[in-house]
């Protein structure tokens, strides 16, 4: 089940959100995270999704996909060339510890957003393994919450989703 | 102009000249201006009948159908309606009331989130939220249900809306970036499958209900005809090539016949024209039978190219246009040895007088005395694969059934909607009793109307499928009966339509011909043993 990252113009219209899902949950597909945002063109958003598959599923996805009205274009990122990132908010507890979480903070480049008498807030950015090592740090001081936004991602180079063919059979 | 007017004067611009529907408080806007328009509306007496009219209708109109119910319990009477609608790719334009815009969400009288609860087997739901996006959105609905793969388009309009003063100006054309239908044929793929064809000994046409939606029966009948291939329909494909052409073999599949059948598992190359490949229809193909059988896929939806089979030349695009372009160039296959071969196979389809009414040669009688242009709408269950197996197919969309998603009581209003599509041609409806008891109440539209339709009712106090598979699969005992229906005869008296009891072979003759010249409905009941077998 390998995992891949689509990128999905939709207009940007009450509803769309809950096709999209829909099909996800009513045709058995795995979704790993779906985020989504309005676009430079304000009628228009864009979804990350990251799904789980083998070629049959995704090739599955892409078509159902597809055939939804409000869906306009339909890329798969490829993630040698793409740039991914997700934004955590993670509350740790502090104890007597503050200092060498500090020094974690600021060896991963994340930033404390928010400081209280138990607890520190970090607000951290990157990819998903990045994400996922520094959590791994935290846990042993005890993590009070985290909120995670999902992948959202972007091709790298000159290459714009708008001047992409749009994804056909043939 | 208020809305609902314009909403009226969209249809009109559709060209619709019949709706099927009934009221309710959140759609009196709409029944108001409809009232007062050409437009004819027949009123069902449940609203899932008003969706099953329209889709009888669009069937043999080859038109988009129509259908108007109130919001809450109007709406979700319709569910079954539209999803089976959808199963059957049939294109309908739902047209809904609902609570004022203000309301939503509040849990008002008669308040249900309709398009949240169709939006899996709908082609595309509105929610119309701007009274002056009307005309934008009838024409996009109307255009969405009737291009590409058809199916239904809801509109759910709250009742404010329909009250709104807007300028009506109705656009001209259409252009949805998210929705361009594939139509021509890659020029690639038809090279490789007119060369597939020229390579293949054992070819095979596997024609589905998508060839009608296309309106391609002359063109796949010119590309029999020139290269000789011999085919095989799926259910909803009854009717692509008449069974008296010599190159058809008959209905595949679970209810299928021997030598259709037989000819999939035998064939090199496959070519799949319309057809999902659906479960009943491929279920018993093995893969390892198809280990070597190259496969051509053309259809307008490209999620139908393998997703159920997987295919070597995929072909996405309309039939109509497709199969000239494959037919100019192909030549003559080189099909007799296998012809000849596939000659061997006999369908197992004798005409028994065994029983107290036998339903195949009820069929196989009825489908004999028919005009050529007659139109059967078969109900689901025994009587549906009797119907289907029984009687002859002819050009013309002149077979209906549910096929996708088997729904039962489909037939009786369906044949309402294909008599008032084609009022000259002779409609029958063919059920069971379960099935009949399901849509009964429609013999109040057919009364008011005074349709010719005749209904033939199996009479087996059976569900007479679901009999056969608990006898199958738990023994000879059952979990219903129908004992205790009720005489049917005297009902449609009830109504003052006629109808006459049969329970001899012998009788069937008469009855018929009575059926068939009476002006007006008829019911013909035909006893039926209630362990006659599906095959």
């Amino acid at each position: 089940m390998n995992r891949h990252v689509l990128s999905v113009l939709v207009e940007n219209q009450s509803g769309v959100l809950s096709r999209v899902s829909g099909l996800f949950s009513r045709r058995g597909y795995n979704i790993d995270s779906l985020s989504v945002g309005e676009t430079e063109d304000p009628k228009v958003s864009r979804m990350t999704i990251v799904v789980r598959g083998d070629d049959y599923i995704l090739e599955q996805i892409k078509k159902q996909l597809n055939k939804l009205i409000d869906v306009i274009k339909i890329i798969e990122l490829d993630p040698r060339q793409s740039v991914f990132r997700e934004l955590a908010l993670i509350k740790v507890k502090t104890g007597d510890n503050r200092a060498s979480i500090i020094e974690i903070v600021d060896i991963f480049r994340a930033k404390i957003v928010d400081v209280a008498n138990e607890t520190l807030t970090v607000e951290m950015t990157g990819d998903e393994a990045k994400i996922e090592a520094f959590l791994s740090l935290m846990e042993p001081y005890g993590i009070a919450e985290i909120v995670r936004t999902g992948l959202t991602a972007l091709e790298r180079g000159n290459r714009e989703i708008k001047n992409q063919r749009k994804y056909e059979e043939d | 102009m208020k809305a609902a007017e314009a909403l009226i004067k969209c249809l009109l611009e559709e060209q619709v000249d019949t709706v099927f529907g009934y009221p309710g408080g959140f759609i009196l806007h709409v029944y108001e201006a409809l009232r007062k328009s050409p437009i004819r509306h027949v009123l069902v007496r449940q609203e899932q009948a008003a969706a099953h009219s329209a889709n009888g209708y669009a069937r043999v109109s080859g038109k988009v159908g129509v259908c108007i119910g109130t919001s809450g319990p109007g709406a979700t009477n319709l569910i079954t309606g539209i999803a089976n609608a959808y199963m059957d790719s049939i294109p309908l334009v739902v047209i809904t009331g609902q609570v004022k815009s203000s309301m939503i969400g509040r849990d008002v009288f008669q308040e249900v989130d309709i398009t949240g609860a169709t939006e899996s087997f709908t082609k595309h739901s509105y929610l119309v939220k701007d009274a002056q996006e009307i005309p934008r959105i009838i024409k996009e609905a109307f255009y969405i249900a009737s291009t590409g793969r058809p199916g239904p388009v809801l509109i759910d309009i709250p009742s404010d809306i329909q009250e709104a003063k807007i300028d009506f100006s109705y656009p001209v054309s259409v252009d949805i970036r998210g929705y361009k239908p594939t139509v021509k044929g890659h020029a690639g793929q038809i090279k490789r499958a007119v060369k597939a064809i020229g390579e293949s000994k054992r070819p095979l046409i596997v024609a589905g209900g998508g060839v009608l939606l296309a309106h391609a029966q002359p063109e796949l009948q010119a590309f029999v005809d020139k290269t000789g291939i011999p085919l095989v329909h799926t259910l909803m494909g009854k009717g692509t090539l008449p069974s008296k052409d010599k190159h058809y073999l008959g209905m595949i599949g679970t209810h299928g016949f021997t030598r259709a059948n037989r000819a999939l598992t035998r064939s090199d190359l496959i070519i799949f024209i319309g057809v999902r490949v659906a479960d009943r229809a491929w279920g018993g193909v093995s893969d390892k039978a198809l280990q070597n059988v190259r496969i051509i896929h053309i259809d307008i939806d490209p999620a139908e190219i393998g997703k159920n089979v997987g295919t070597q030349i995929p072909l996405v695009g309309d039939a109509k246009t497709i199969l000239p372009e494959i037919t100019a160039k192909v030549s003559r296959a080189d099909t007799a040895e296998w012809l000849n071969e596939l000659n061997g196979y006999k369908n197992e389809n004798p005409r028994p007088e065994t029983g107290l009414v036998n339903p195949k040669y009820a069929i196989q009688l009825l489908s004999d005395k028919l005009n050529e242009d007659a139109i059967m709408v078969a109900d689901v269950g025994q009587n549906q694969m009797w119907a289907a197996r029984n009687f002859e197919d002819r050009p013309g969309r002149s077979f209906l059934t549910s096929g996708g998603l088997g729904t039962m009581g489909y037939s009786l209003p369906a044949a309402v909607g294909a008599k008032f599509a084609a009022p000259k041609r002779q409609v029958v409806a063919v059920m069971g009793d379960g099935g009949f008891q399901m849509s009964l109440f429609e013999l109040g539209t057919i009364k008011t109307h005074q349709l010719g339709i005749v209904m033939v009712l199996f009479n087996n106090t059976r569900l007479g499928m679901v009999r056969e598979l608990q006898s199958r699969n738990y023994g000879n005992t059952y979990a219903v009966d129908l004992e205790q229906n009720p005489d049917f005869i005297k009902l449609c008296e009830a109504y003052d339509i006629p109808g006459i009891r049969v329970s001899d072979n012998s009788q069937l003759q008469e009855a018929f011909d009575k059926a068939l010249k009476h002006n007006g409905p008829f019911l013909v009941e035909c006893m039926v043993d209630p362990l006659e077998a599906t095959l």
